[in-house]
């Protein structure tokens, strides 16, 4: 195949893959506690550590991955210690992270706002050697805490006080939850871009739910969709010579609607015969 | 922690909303074995009460122990299941009834899944008589029927106290009868069980002891009532929006013994 004859391409295929399976696992819990725009907070976060990064001269991906991860314990505090609601919280931070982001971008000497671009948009070249080595080790991190504390996060999601009463660190746990979100855009940004990386995140879950019985269902559903969205939006870009990130999202908005029209039929199915396999009748008067 | 340690011990609680005062130097001991129901007309306290039992908002001022542990340092939650009046997050992604209960199950002490919840799932289902519907959206329910599987989740937790917040409201008289047969079986293998509403309905006849929460403008809430059931007639749901008089709780060591269970 000419795409995987081009070494770039290979280690923008590992990356793309790896998103599309990372971004929806963390996503699906983000829109279950209503914080789908979080990962597009914590993007601009990220730019600051892009812009850092060319400032000091150190290799971006990880810088992103400190600033990003940092940023996300400060939203935290801002929602835990102060007066202010869930959503300025995270518009502070939001506009504080571009801010940042250009600013140091600026005062870098020999980057351009091409630089920055790639890193916003996505680049098909620009995901090196080393990035890879990071990205794979950022994704094994975030799958390996998933297995260790994903129930515990549907149970939060699902309810906090129930779980609170479950002995759940719930107030832990979501700070938990907002460090992997960090770290997953980071995990994104060479790929989809910062600007976009939210997307990935949010797209395929609402996608998957249109359809999915189950919060399992949902999951799995949405990582298909992320997988097949990022690697096929990027064989795309490629064709098309255009960034990958919008590519990999407008797939993923297509995947939504035709989601969305599969799902009226199966939902006017389900109304006509509501309880189809029930074998008692059900009284509920609510 | 003896047999004559209460369950959970709330000692001069106060709760402050806003600077307006919600709960007033409440003093208030559930013992292990009673069937108790906190009433009072909304607005009066009752699941602002409940919620500071469980650690779930700050207390202005006083203590709660539970099972013997100040409840900061409290971390043997297995033994309570707590059934809210809705979940938080129903509707945001599509969960199942069967996720909904198997979600009880979830601990920091059981953080993978164990042969047998399925099961465990499965009898707590069939207990509120819904398990032809494990498959189901929890959104799809009404509202009854949510009810009914959140109780189904507490069941699950095979616990020794029941926290719950006005279970049956909503829910067809058929299937009251039979969650009030579920709770019956429970209190006569002497589980504790706390509840929160503003009408017994089938409840009546297992409560052991009532408390009426009133609020007088300004004060905020307190006990207006602590005693063995009925409520008396001045306190009834008719009267106590305009009631001004705080009977004296009850000294009766009998009803707070433990182990006094109708």
């Amino acid at each position: 195949m000419s795409l995987l004859s081009y070494d770039f391409m290979q280690r923008a295929l590992i990356a793309a893959a790896l998103i599309g399976v990372i971004a929806p696992l963390i996503g699906i819990f983000l829109v279950q506690r209503r914080l789908a725009l979080l990962g597009d907070g914590m993007g601009h976060v990220a730019l600051t550590g892009v812009g850092l990064a060319f400032l000091v001269g150190s290799t971006p991906v990880p810088t992103a991955l400190v600033v990003a991860a940092l940023g996300a314990l400060v939203l935290e505090v801002i929602r835990a210690r102060s007066r202010t609601a869930g959503d300025l919280a995270l518009a502070l931070v939001f506009y504080g992270g571009i801010a940042g982001g250009v600013m140091l971008t600026a005062l870098a000497s020999g980057k351009s706002s091409t630089a920055l671009n790639q890193y916003l948009f996505g680049s098909l070249s620009t995901v090196a050697t080393e990035d890879i080595a990071w990205l794979v080790g950022a994704s094994i991190l975030v799958i390996l805490v998933l297995a260790l504390f994903g129930r515990e996060m549907f149970a939060m999601t699902l309810d906090p006080d129930v779980a609170h009463v479950q002995g759940i660190r719930t107030t832990r746990l979501g700070v938990l939850l907002t460090v992997l979100a960090a770290v997953t855009v980071v995990i994104g940004m060479r790929t989809v871009g910062l600007l976009l990386v939210s997307a990935i995140m949010i797209v395929p879950v609402a996608a998957a739910q249109q359809i999915a019985g189950s919060f399992r269902g949902t999951a799995i559903g949405a990582v298909v969709l992320g997988l097949v969205c990022s690697v096929a939006g990027l064989a795309t870009s490629f064709q098309l010579d255009v960034p990958p990130g919008p590519s990999i999202v407008l797939l993923a908005l297509a995947a939504f609607v035709v989601a969305a029209l599969v799902a009226i039929p199966l939902r006017r199915r389900r109304n006509q015969h509501p309880h189809a396999d029930s074998p008692t009748p059900v009284h509920d008067h609510v | 922690m003896d047999d004559s340690t209460p369950v959970i011990c709330c000692d001069d609680l106060c709760v402050d909303f806003e600077s307006s005062c919600v709960l007033s130097n409440i003093d208030l001991d559930i013992y292990a074995g009673d069937f108790t129901a906190i009433l009072g007309v909304n607005g009066s306290g009752k699941t602002t009460l409940m919620r500071a039992m469980l650690g779930l908002i700050s207390l202005t001022s006083g203590d709660v122990r539970v099972y013997g542990a100040d409840l900061p340092r409290f971390r043997d939650w297995q033994r309570l299941a707590y059934v809210p009046q809705r979940l938080h997050s129903a509707g945001a992604v599509p969960v199942s009834v069967h996720e909904v209960v198997g979600a009880s199950l979830i601990s920091p002490r059981r953080r993978w899944p164990r042969r047998g919840d399925r099961a465990t799932v499965t009898n707590a289902l069939e207990l509120v008589g819904l398990e032809h519907r494990r498959k189901d959206r929890f959104d799809s329910l009404s509202g009854g029927q949510q009810r009914r599987v959140m109780i189904a989740a507490a069941l699950a937790k095979n616990a020794d106290l029941y926290i719950l917040d006005e279970p049956t409201a909503g829910v067809d008289a058929e299937s009251q009868e039979r969650i009030t047969d579920t709770f019956r079986h429970l209190q006569s293998e002497g589980r504790t069980v706390l509840l929160v509403t503003h009408e017994l309905g089938t409840f009546a006849s297992l409560a052991t002891r009532i408390v009426v929460l009133g609020s007088h403008t300004g004060v905020g809430s307190k006990v207006l009532y602590d005693g063995p059931p009925p409520v008396p007639e001045h306190l009834s749901e008719r009267h106590w929006h305009h009631s001004e008089d705080v009977v004296p709780r009850s000294k009766d060591p009998g009803l707070l013994e433990p182990g006094n269970s109708a």
